[in-house]
């Protein structure tokens, strides 16, 4: 898995909304980049991502980006196919990317083991952050800790988070 | 009253769901027996008639009557009572289902 310090391998990967993004390109034009892997079927993604949703909105004045990226198996989970993700991006209104890691390549380079899985990235890359979006899947208003949301606030004013790893919470990633 | 607690160990909600069915059953004073049961293989899934981890049967009705198809091993999509999507089942939603048991023994 990236340890906290190195720098995030980087990708191109086609995006939901017919263009291909790719890290190199987001970090030349943002302060930090999140990326989440993440699927369609996860209940734990789906009770994450109005928050990522508020997440954005919230930082992207402030050069924050999300990329969700999406590499399930879909033989197995076919909800997650590229073209059902592109459905869910436009029924949940997502205002962040979400791109298809169709080979695993990415998901394998980070080491990322659930969905929801974050690693945050400053401006040069360098992994930051990595673990959930916060402490409570279940209720938003009972969360304690805003481990994405602190994180973002730190590495926005050149801290260190106070913390900086946390266990990702929720499905296995489904490998091919 | 029989109920069923079926789990999955690739979702790490069980623990937290079985914690609720035990607070709803003890809120309602119910004496049910209930059986826990682990589901290990897509067999298994099938033959419970297993649609994600957590499931509870109660008098071998599932408490979401919106349970379908397919059955596998995955984590199981609940919406909760404000529309919410979660993957845990609602105290109200096992609520509803234990009376409307208890109704029906009646």
């Amino acid at each position: 898995m990236l340890e906290i310090g190195k720098t995030g391998p980087d990708f191109s990967l086609p995006g939901v909304d017919g263009q291909t993004h790719n890290l190199s390109g987001l970090l030349a034009t943002h302060q930090a980049v999140v990326v989440i892997f993440s699927c369609n079927h996860c209940p734990y993604v789906r009770a994450w991502e109005s928050r990522m949703i508020d997440i954005q909105r919230d930082y992207q004045d402030k050069g924050v980006i999300l990329v969700a990226v999406g590499a399930n198996d879909t033989v197995k989970y076919p909800d997650d196919s590229f073209e059902n993700m592109k459905a869910h991006a436009q029924e949940m209104g997502f205002n962040f990317l979400y791109v298809r890691d169709e080979s695993q390549a990415v998901t394998h380079a980070y080491g990322a083991t659930h969905t929801p899985h974050v690693f945050l990235l400053d401006s040069a890359g360098v992994l930051i952050f990595r673990g959930a979006i916060d402490d409570n899947y279940d209720d938003p208003g009972a969360v304690k800790q805003h481990y994405l949301r602190d994180a973002l606030d730190a590495v926005l004013s050149g801290q260190t988070p106070a913390i900086t790893t946390s266990n990702a919470v929720g499905c296995t990633i489904k490998w091919k | 009253m029989n109920i069923q607690f079926l789990w999955w160990d690739g979702c790490p909600s069980h623990d937290e769901a079985w914690q609720r069915l035990q607070h709803v059953l003890k809120t309602l004073q119910v004496d049910a027996e209930v059986e826990h049961i682990q589901v290990k293989t897509e067999a298994e899934a099938g033959r419970w008639r297993f649609p994600g981890s957590p499931t509870i049967f109660v008098n071998g009705q599932d408490i979401d009557p919106r349970a379908a198809p397919p059955y596998r091993l995955t984590c199981r999509l609940y919406f909760r009572e404000d529309g919410r999507p979660s993957p845990l089942p609602s105290d109200e939603m096992i609520t509803r289902a234990i009376r409307r048991a208890q109704h029906e023994f009646d």
